[in-house]
């Protein structure tokens, strides 16, 4: 029964079906599954499919999204019971994301929120429009292992650099890596900030962040 | 396994190019010019034939002058519509006017090694080989003879080259290599070999042929003599005009293309009246001549114009066309390479030219490049991408799926994006990677189409051919070798 039930978890990542990966979520709190077997055994399994199939060129970015979707969705249902057991969900780490201050560029920093959050890590989104100190506020208050800045325009890029000194003066660096992205954005401006990495798109921000954080 | 065959049909975007009175007035003038300069026509049998029509034949020059009213009258007699058959019926292909297909291009003469990059002369096993490509390739509906096989006997050498085309492929064979009579009576009946008999040969043509005519204004005796064969043996004939603007016709567009106008039209018309009701098609790669070199430039704004116009003509007389495009001039798989034939394809599939020929050769149809090949073969999915046009309807105008993303969100996570996304183009070849990554390979399109060839060579086995018809093809051809 409970294979069965990891089987359709899985699966609702797969078809990145919300409604039905919550709907799932409840069944297996109303038979007393572990809430986090149903995530390790149901629906990460299905994160990692269609990962797999992203990178086999046979999945695409809305896939993976929606599957990302859906991951969310029954890992909100879970989370209250993960919370009265006292167990917790081993994250690859914690990241402060957000779109700087002047800059109202939205979608690819939350790309990159999802892909990052799909893959394991716990992930802050502070919006578009961020001032440098509350990334610096964020990171503390969380113990952000990774500040990603995004910004679109070459008048906002500028202040990424800001960030990444905010940092170095708060005492975090080099503990908190910062990464870097966005069109303008290049690997020669990160270097020149100071920054410790940069992506030009989402999948390799993933890999980037679990580079930062050791895990891979 | 036999492969599904990729072709355009029911096209949602147009091209206005010719108007009616335009194309009138071509065909008024190319009447007045069969009638009244007259077309070459150096065979005996063509003039017996043209003869006993009533035309007026000059036996001395072999020129004919034929009254409108003989031609008109005689390409009636031409089916609108028929189907070039292949050794596999699932990729038989209806030449109905509703479908544009792809062959590999020919008759080139040098091959880039796949293996080594270097050029070296055709031969036999490259046939074979690209034809083991082209069974593969799904975006190929047929194959010309993509090279010559020139360690074979010249007078048996387009024998072999169908030969081992059709026992690498299921796929309808057309050949542009047979100009004599001999060899396109060996030719008959190999097909009829493939088909099972001359009476299934009729009714399933395995085999069709082009010629080419000589312009300005001439035939070719030896293809008129092959024509006249095949076209007896039910087996699809074609003729195609290479008029150059400014060096075998006038340097004006139109002018141009009534020279090559009167040469194809009066070489079906004599297909017609010898054998009323044979299959034919209408073939063209107009071209402009280069003004510093004199050479014939295989791309420019005049052969993508040609290539839009020539299948109003041929829907003005009813018959399918085969159209010239990808013919770059390029010397290897470039910019040039893809401009020309990105531009001829799209021009020559927007008006639905029938038969495209074709893709893999660069430097005017000299050089097969099997990076090309491919290449071309995303060209033509790009242009049936885009021949589907915009469809508007309340699915495709998603106002619900707008409303629930509203302003400021993104329709990445949306069921609507799902179901739909896979209509979207995803390209095989076009590099889209991020820069970083490039940076780190500095490699692309040519790197990954010259793997993918190398991949299919690898794997593909076509379905193969009995091998006693295989024996009995290599018979046919001994015998004419003794």
């Amino acid at each position: 029964m409970g294979d069965e039930l990891f089987q359709a978890m899985a699966q609702s990542v797969i078809d990145g079906e919300v409604e039905e990966a919550q709907r799932l979520a409840r069944e297996a709190l109303e038979q007393g599954i572990d809430p986090l077997e149903a995530i390790n055994k149901g629906f990460v399994v299905g994160v990692n499919y269609v990962g797999d199939q992203y990178a086999a060129g046979e999945m695409f970015l809305p896939d993976l999204v929606l599957a990302g979707e859906a991951m969310k969705a029954a890992v909100g249902v879970l989370e209250p019971e993960l919370a009265r057991r006292g167990t917790e969900r081993e994250m690859l780490g914690t990241v402060v994301i957000g779109t700087i201050e002047g800059d109202i560029h939205d979608i690819g920093k939350t790309l990159v929120a999802t892909m990052l959050s799909t893959a394991g890590f716990k992930v802050y989104d502070l919006g578009v429009d961020v001032p440098v100190p509350t990334f610096v506020e964020k990171a503390r208050e969380v113990g952000a292992d990774i500040v990603g800045v995004s910004a679109l325009l070459t008048t906002t890029m500028v202040k990424q650099r800001d960030v990444v000194e905010a940092l170095d003066d708060a005492g975090l660096r080099p503990r908190v890596k910062v990464i870097v992205g966005g069109a303008p954005v290049t690997q020669g401006w990160a270097d020149e900030i100071g920054a410790d990495g940069y992506s030009e798109d989402a999948i390799g921000a993933v890999a980037l962040a679990k580079r930062l954080v050791g895990a891979e | 396994m036999v492969r599904r065959i990729k072709s355009i049909s029911d096209p949602r975007i147009s091209l206005n190019i010719l108007s009616p009175e335009d194309v009138q007035r071509i065909h008024t003038a190319t009447l007045d010019i069969i009638e009244s300069v007259g077309v070459r026509f150096p065979s005996h049998k063509a003039l017996d034939i043209w003869e006993a029509h009533g035309a007026t034949v000059d036996r001395d020059t072999m020129v004919v002058k034929a009254p409108g009213h003989l031609i008109e009258e005689a390409l009636k007699k031409a089916p609108p519509v028929y189907t070039l058959a292949a050794r596999d019926p699932e990729q038989d292909l209806p030449l109905d006017g509703n479908h544009v297909y792809v062959g590999t291009d020919g008759c080139g003469v040098q091959v880039i090694d796949l293996e080594t990059g270097e050029l070296r002369r055709s031969r036999l096993q490259d046939v074979a080989e690209i034809a083991r490509v082209a069974d593969y390739v799904e975006e190929i509906a047929f194959h010309w003879t993509p090279v010559s096989a020139q360690d074979c006997p010249p007078h048996t050498r387009s024998l072999h080259e169908i030969r081992v085309i059709w026992e690498n492929s299921t796929k309808h064979v057309q050949t542009e290599s047979i100009y004599s009579e001999e060899e396109a009576r060996a030719a008959v009946e190999m097909a009829a070999v493939i088909a099972g008999g001359k009476e299934e040969l009729r009714k399933r043509p395995v085999l069709s042929i082009m010629q080419c005519t000589t312009p300005p204004l001439g035939q070719d005796g030896g293809s008129l003599e092959a024509a006249l064969v095949a076209a007896e043996a039910g087996l699809p004939v074609g003729f195609m005009t290479m008029t150059s603007c400014a060096s075998t016709a006038p340097a004006t567009l139109a002018g141009n293309l009534v020279v090559g106008n009167a040469e194809v039209i009066s070489a079906l018309a004599l297909i017609q009246l010898a054998h009323p009701g044979a299959p034919v098609f209408y073939a063209a790669a107009q071209t402009a001549m280069d003004l510093r070199t004199g050479g014939y430039t295989g791309g420019g704004p005049e052969d993508f114009l040609f290539g839009g116009a020539t299948n109003v003509l041929a829907d003005f007389y009813n018959v399918p066309l085969s159209m010239g495009s990808f013919a770059t001039g390029a010397k290897e798989p470039n910019w040039q390479a893809g401009v020309d034939n990105s531009l001829s394809t799209l021009m020559a599939c927007i008006s639905m030219s029938d038969m495209l020929l074709g893709v893999g050769l660069l430097h005017g149809s000299r050089i097969w490049s099997y990076e090309q090949m491919l290449m071309d073969c995303e060209i033509f999915d790009i242009v049936y991408h885009m021949m589907k046009g915009i469809v508007v309807n309340d699915e495709t105008l998603a106002l619900d799926v707008i409303r629930a993303v509203g302003p400021g969100g993104n329709f990445l996570a949306q069921k609507h994006t799902k179901k739909h996304m896979r209509e979207l183009w995803v390209p095989q070849f076009m590099d889209r990677r991020p820069y970083s990554e490039w940076e780190k390979k500095r490699d692309g399109p040519r790197d990954w189409a010259r793997e993918k060839a190398r991949k299919i060579l690898a794997t593909h086995e076509p379905e193969p051919l009995d091998p006693k018809v295989s024996a009995e093809l290599k018979r046919i051809i001994a015998s004419l070798e003794k």
